[in-house]
Parts: C-alpha cells; structure tokens; sequence
C-alpha cells in the first residue's frame, strides 16, 4: 500500500489487511519531505514502533542536491527506535538490493521466519548501524 | 569591400551551425545558387567563413546586406537573446490604416535626427511581424555593428518586443521613435522579461491554453488518472488526494504547454513577521528582500511540483498568476488597512 501522508483515509479501513512493517520514505533533496514523514509519525500507533516501522532515505546518490540533514535523520531513527536504510532509486542495482532488504525485513515483521522476532531483528540492525 | 564588413560577415557566418549555414545563406539570397555550389559545406567552419567572404567580396557587399543576414539569424535563433515586452497606448480614437513605408520613413528620420551614427534595417515576416535591426554609433563614431537593438513590432497589436543591446541609454530614443513612427501616445516597459521571444509572444496575446471555466460540477467520471503500473498489488491509498491535485493543477495551469520563461522575481518591500520574543528588528521598517525562481522551464517546473509531491496544491496565486498577469518581475508592498498581508503593486 502507497500512501503520501498519514493517517491514511478511513473510508478503506475495511479493505485493508494487517499492517506488519510501515518504512517512511524521505527524499534527502527535499525538506517537505521530512517535514511530511515528521507530521506522519504522531498518526502511529506505539506498537509499531518495537521493530514494525523503518525509515528509507532515497535520492543520496546525488550528493550536491541534499537538502536534509543526515544528522537529523539519525536523531530521527534514535527517537523512534526504528533502523535507517539508505538508497538511490535511481540505479537499478541499488534499487532491486533495498527492495530484497525490504522484503526480508517485512518476512520477519510478519513473523514467517521461525525463531526471528520483529523486535529482536531492529535491535540488531540498530545496534550494528552504531558500529 | 569594407574589412569590417568582411569582418562582420565571417563571424556572423560562425556563429551558425554547420548544417544550417547552406539553408540560411540561401534565405539571405544575396549569393547566387552558382555561387553557393562552389563552397564545400562540409569542411570546417573556419574554412566554410572564409568561402563566404570570398564571395561576397566578389559581390562587393556592404554593411545593409551584412546586416540582413545578421537579422535572418536572429529571427531563426531568437533564443539567445533576453526580450523584454513594451505596451503602447493610443489615445483612443480611431484606428488608422497601417502604412508600412510611412513607418520605416518615419522611424528612420526620427532615429537619424537625434543621432546620425546609426544602422537601420527592416526586414517583414509573414505573421506580420516586423523586425527591425539598430547598430548604436555616438556623435563621433561609427555605428558598432556588434552592440545592436531588435525590436519586434506586430503592426495589428499594441506590443513591441525589444532586446536591447548593453547600451541601455539608447533605449528612450528608441522608444520614442516607435511611438511617433506607430502614431502612439506612449510606451511603458511591462514587467516581462525572457529569452524565449515565441512564448512572449504567447503571453500577451493569450495564445497559451487558458483555463475556461466551464460548469462542471463534479468531475467526469470517465477521466481516467492513468494508472502509474499496472500492478494490481500495489494500492494507492491517497487516490483522491492525488486526482484532487491533477484536477486543480489542470484548472490552474489548463492542459496545453505553458509558455517558456527562465525567471520570476518577487521584490519584498514587506514587513518583517517574527516571534516577538525573538525580537530581531525592533526598528518597524519594510525588510527588503529579493526572491528569484529560475529554472529551464519555469512553468513546467511550477506545475509539475504538486503532483511530485513537493509543494500543496494549489500554489500560491503569486506563482501561478505570471501567464494570467503577463509579468515576472513584481513588487509586493504591505498592505495599507485594517487588514494585514500583502498586496501586489500594479
């Protein structure tokens, strides 16, 4: 499910599934886009928060046109606890490896890994992001 | 022939693209087609210049046939130049019949008696567009073929577009002969600058799509947003929102290309609105400040913003009214009254 802000509209809450991972994507060249996932973040429910949401910051690739702090990013990962993952869209190598990442991460918050746990497996990615 | 002349000729012969040179020197039609067959177009362009002024030297060229070529290439690559946009006011009787030949006699003695160290060509269009080509001189010396005016004059319309050279002192003779060679009242520069001189053109005399209001109270059912993938597994939750922001873009900007300009500048004379406790200015003076858009395309740029997510739509009027308003330059003072904000000065 694509959306561009929370909350999300009430009038599909019935033909919605379970939500097992929420990644919030900033776009480094863009203020408004942090801005926008910033307002996003008060709509979630605190559960989500033990391992079930992630934060995907795209377009690092062209370094002259960043326009948001990576400093604010990494504060932003610490306040909520949730793993930062970094990428460029643009390049399909790249792009296809964050989807796999994705994917992997969602296949463990949807609990189809026996023995890894949502939370077991963000503290992981937190703790070996600080090395 | 002059060696300036030959001069001129062999730089404005440059500065035209190779596979270009062939068509407009046959546009120029001051080379005969045998003289033409002699050069070899495909040698390189230093070569291909110095052909040329071989043979208008046979021809004996002066600075009026130069300067006709000079003209074809602005016309066809008018883009390299920045045009500003003039309106003139007539004192609203009746209209006269156009006499081309008066005009140019007109302008002529008007220019030539203010200043005589001038160059003066005409050359007419089909979409009755006149272009007119002027290389400054002073008192004393001899025009300068490089440093030259262009003015655009649509006969049937009010707008004269100029692209006036670094010497902007000329620029009120200038004017004056346009209004008493055109039988105006006067002139005003309006607030329009770009480079594209076509999209000018499409500004005032509202050739771009405009939005017409049409009744329509709830939006076609069949107009279908086409789907960004044909996935069916990825669910676009935000599907109203996003054809919310087409709807009102479209309204706002209409569906046709929009004209091309590179800037529009906003000249602050504003108050400055700050926390009062952080108290920055405590002296209650306008903060002048000066805010540039600029970009390739600036009103393709401005209607893409919404729909990539990087503005709210709808955009600030100040931003969308530039086509509507014809102007890119305006100064927004404080409003005077009761009620606080900001009001654009005409």
């Amino acid at each position: 499910h694509l959306a561009t802000s929370l909350p999300l509209p009430s009038e599909r809450d019935h033909l919605r599934p379970r939500i097992d991972l929420i990644v919030f994507m900033i776009d480094i060249k863009s203020k408004y886009s942090l801005q926008n996932v910033e307002a996003s973040l008060a709509h979630v429910d605190a559960n989500f928060f033990l391992g079930k949401v992630c934060f995907l910051v795209t377009g690092v690739g062209r370094v002259n046109y960043c326009s948001v702090e990576t400093n604010a990013i990494w504060k932003l990962g610490e306040v909520y606890c949730s793993p930062v993952l970094f990428c460029e869209l643009e390049l399909e190598g790249i792009r296809v490896a964050t989807a796999q990442r994705l994917l992997r991460m969602l296949q463990i918050c949807a609990g189809h890994i026996p023995g890894v746990s949502a939370l077991s497996f963000g503290t992981l990615m937190r703790n070996s992001a600080d090395d | 022939m002059d060696e300036t002349v030959a001069e001129y000729i062999r730089r404005t012969v440059l500065k035209i693209p190779r596979d270009e040179i062939k068509t407009m020197l046959q546009k120029w039609g001051f080379l005969s087609e045998t003289q033409l067959q002699t050069v070899n177009f495909h040698q390189i362009k230093e070569n291909i210049s110095q052909d040329v002024v071989q043979l208008c030297e046979e021809n004996s060229a002066d600075i009026k046939q130069a300067a006709v070529l000079d003209i074809i290439y602005n016309h066809i690559y008018p883009n390299k130049r920045v045009w500003s946009v003039y309106q003139m006011n007539k004192t609203g009787e009746e209209t006269e019949f156009f006499d081309l030949t008066e005009f140019k006699k007109k302008f002529k003695r008007r220019l030539r008696s203010a200043l005589k160290n001038v160059t003066i060509n005409f050359r007419e269009y089909e979409d009755n567009a006149i272009w007119i080509r002027i290389a400054w001189g002073t008192p004393y010396t001899k025009p300068n073929q490089y440093k030259t005016s262009y003015v655009v004059y649509h006969s049937q319309t009010p707008y004269v577009f100029i692209s006036a050279s670094v010497l902007k002192s000329n620029l009120p003779l200038l004017c004056q002969a346009l209004v008493v060679a055109s039988n105006y009242r006067d002139i005003r520069e309006m607030e329009l600058r770009s480079h594209s001189l076509n999209s000018l053109k499409d500004i005032v005399f509202k050739r771009y799509s405009q939005n017409f209001q049409t009744y329509n109270p709830r939006p076609l059912q069949e107009r279908n947003v086409a789907p960004e993938s044909a996935d069916l597994r990825i669910i676009q939750e935000n599907r109203n929102e996003k054809e919310r922001i087409q709807r009102v873009n479209q309204k706002v900007f209409g569906d046709g290309p929009q004209p091309k300009i590179e800037f529009a500048q906003y000249k602050l004379e504003t108050m400055f609105k700050s926390d009062p406790k952080m108290d920055v200015l405590d002296k209650k003076e306008p903060f002048r400040c000066l805010v540039k858009f600029s970009s390739p395309h600036l009103l393709e740029s401005l209607k893409s913003l919404a729909p990539a997510g990087m503005a709210d739509a709808p955009l600030s009027p100040l931003l969308t009214c530039i086509p509507q308003k014809a102007r890119n330059y305006f100064k927004i003072r404080e409003k005077k009254g009761f009620f606080p904000g900001s009001f654009v000065s005409p």
